[in-house]
């Protein structure tokens, strides 16, 4: 009978620590996976700047800017345009 | 002093004064006891939410709303986080607590070095700052919209009672190109003007919320759940060709400047699909500077004004002519002299001889068209005006769409009818006019518009005329951009261009004034329709302002890059082209 209950005593002491290890556990987890969370929504924020960067460095308005003032180029006049006659097309 | 010599004590009290004494206090602490075991057990939620409540605080989670996108999935709108600084009066405290504890003084405390460099930081003055601190209570707004990286620095001075709160921002990436399309948003992230208003909901997100253990101070120590999950917003992927709306922008630009004009418009529509490719109006605005966002740049003129179509609403009298098989292309009109209604008179700027129905169209005779008009009732003509959507809305969603003004025609009179035949006493947006000219570039059926991107193209549409019909105005108008037309200038070396001249007086406080609309819708390549453009230009003032000498020209070069930049085959000769034979197939070559 008393070795029965020291058992038991022992058993529901290793469940009572596992349980307060296990809430621990899914705490810390949870706050990584918040941590991870935030990683990504930093990473999202970043992507997102880096995409409307993109966008204003590639906007046709300052390529074309760029391109006639500091390139010195130009659209070509209708009679400089050479139309390329291949065969393919005709086929 | 002896106890026993009160002879009040000397006298024994009956023993169950005590007892009942007793009885009392044992009931009054059962009572306790009763009320600390329901507040233990059975009654707790209260108290525990009240503990909950000094350590443990829900904040919300933000979500991003959804981005704006071209045909081709460029960007053309999208929010990124920013934060607001805020600045938040803590309870003030006694002067012995803040000096038994200096690291928690209030907001207010800050000292007057630490404000200066937050100002610095803010690039805001430093007085002002001062000003927008809570003396006492609650919290203020010290700048919103602060750029990422400058709230770090501002957190990292860890400044008592100063925090930054996450919100968005919106850029719009190609400014005020494609601004009327795309419109703009408010400080709350929510659409006020174009596609951000009329999209509004698809592209909002929904707020998610977390639970989370806070310090004294308030700082996030800890999440402890999410409660619900953010749900970002979706991205919307509209018609727009960002290539096209860039050259349809500065072409419309260069135009209003030539002219010395008001204002101008311009839309390219995909014929086949009723998508809206370009859509541009001068003077525009940039929706990246909120300073700027109020007045008449703000209006989508395409869509909102309407003004009086003048001739090119002539080849839909044409068309109902045709049509009902009262005419054809041949059938002979006298052009001659003026036509009278009483006291008003109707005539040409240039008198003409006999014209056939398709010289009518070409040299666009107000006789003409007029008589043509007249063999018609006004029901009739009604019928065709309104089956092509004039005097009704588009319908798509857009802020402020104008329907214009097409009246009842049992209050028509003959002389109205005969200038509505030639596009006066009526008025149409910009818009609707491109769409309506979709019957001639269609084979006579009329398809909605699309602001996004349609991926199966509806088949058949709304049939008003017959394919004939439109094949044969197609020809008329063909005819009218060609040598003998009112806009030789609308020609494109290469491909074969169809379209139509406007040049209508402006009404001004109900006289007609010595004041223009210069407009030109056309489509190309005739022999296989793909694009409608559509010009107008508000008041041209600079010694031209005929549609075939202001808005053709605009109309032939958007036309020529539409059909390059889209590589479509040409369809004509181009004898002032220089060609050149490969022998060899060349990759890439269209």
């Amino acid at each position: 009978m008393l070795r029965l209950h020291v058992v038991l005593i022992l058993v529901l002491l290793a469940s009572a620590i596992s349980l307060v290890s296990a809430q621990h556990r899914s705490r810390s987890l949870h706050t990584q996976l918040e941590r991870e969370h935030q990683r990504m929504r930093m990473l999202e924020t970043e992507w997102g700047q880096l995409q409307i960067e993109q966008g204003t460095l590639a906007a046709h308005a300052r390529i074309s800017d760029l391109a006639e003032t500091k390139l010195k180029m130009h659209a070509p006049a209708r009679n400089q345009v050479i139309v390329l006659d291949s065969p393919e097309a005709v086929q | 002093m002896k106890l026993a010599h009160n002879p009040l004590l000397a006298e024994l009290l009956p023993a169950w004064r005590a007892r009942a004494m007793l009885i009392v206090m044992m009931v009054l602490f059962g009572g306790l006891f009763v009320r600390a075991f329901w507040l233990q057990a059975v009654d707790n939620e209260f108290y525990q939410r009240k503990g909950e409540e000094r350590f443990s605080k829900v904040l919300p989670t933000p979500a991003s709303r959804g981005r704006v996108l071209d045909r081709n999935e460029q960007v053309l709108a999208m929010s990124t986080q920013v934060s607001a600084i805020v600045a938040e009066a803590r309870p003030s405290r006694t002067e012995a607590k803040a000096k038994a504890n200096p690291r928690d003084i209030g907001a207010e405390k800050l000292s007057a070095a630490q404000i200066r460099q937050l100002a610095d930081l803010l690039d805001m003055d430093h007085r002002e700052v001062a000003r927008k601190i809570p003396e006492q209570r609650g919290r203020g707004y010290l700048k919103r919209q602060v750029a990422p990286d400058v709230a770090q620095r501002i957190l990292a001075l860890k400044l008592p009672g100063i925090r930054a709160e996450p919100e968005y921002r919106r850029y719009y990436p190609h400014g005020e190109v494609s601004a009327h399309v795309v419109g703009f948003t408010g400080m709350d992230d929510k659409g006020l003007e174009g596609i951000e208003l009329a999209m509004n909901r698809p592209l909002t997100g929904q707020e998610g919320s977390r639970r989370v253990i806070t310090d004294a101070r308030r700082n996030v120590v800890e999440d402890v759940e999410t409660l619900k999950p953010p749900r970002d917003g979706g991205d919307v992927r509209l018609a727009i060709d960002t290539r096209l709306q860039f050259l349809v922008h500065s072409r419309l630009k260069q135009a209003v400047g030539e002219h010395k004009a008001r204002a101008g418009s311009a839309v390219v529509l995909d014929s086949r699909t009723g998508e809206v490719l370009a859509l541009a109006n001068w003077p525009t605005y940039n929706p990246n500077n909120r300073a700027q966002l109020s007045g008449p740049p703000l209006r989508n003129r395409a869509f909102t004004d309407t003004y009086e179509p003048g001739s090119t609403i002539k080849p839909f009298v044409a068309a109902m002519a045709l049509d009902a098989g009262r005419y054809s292309f041949e059938t002979p009109v006298d052009c001659t002299g003026k036509l009278h209604f009483g006291r008003y008179a109707i005539g040409d700027a240039h008198p003409h001889g006999v014209l056939s129905v398709a010289e009518v169209i070409q040299k666009s005779s107000n006789v003409g068209v007029a008589k043509i008009a007249a063999q018609f009732t006004p029901e009739e003509m009604w019928r065709v005006y309104d089956q092509v959507g004039f005097g009704s809305p588009l319908k798509l969603g857009f802020p402020g769409e104008a329907a214009g003004r097409l009246r009842n025609p049992a209050g028509w009179k003959p002389v109205e009818q005969a200038t509505m035949s030639y596009g006066h006493g009526m008025s149409v947006t910009l818009m609707q006019m491109a769409r309506a000219y979709l019957v001639f570039a269609r084979d006579g059926d009329l398809i909605p518009l699309s602001l996004t991107r349609v991926d199966t193209p509806p088949i058949n549409g709304l049939q008003v005329f017959s394919a004939q019909t439109a094949r044969e105005v197609r020809r008329m108008l063909e005819l009218a951009a060609g040598p003998g037309g009112t806009a030789p200038k609308a020609q494109i070396p290469g491909y074969r261009v169809a379209g139509k001249t406007g040049t209508a007086h402006k009404l001004e406080g109900g006289t007609y004034a010595n004041k223009y609309i210069a407009s030109f819708v056309g489509f190309a390549p005739v022999s296989d329709p793909r694009y409608i453009v559509a010009v107008m230009i508000d008041e041209p003032s600079n010694g031209m302002h005929y549609g075939g000498q202001v808005a053709a020209p605009v109309f032939s070069d958007i036309m020529n890059a539409t059909l390059r930049a889209t590589g479509v085959a040409p369809d004509a000769a181009m004898p002032p082209l220089q060609m050149a034979r490969v022998s060899v197939p060349v990759k890439g070559v269209p």
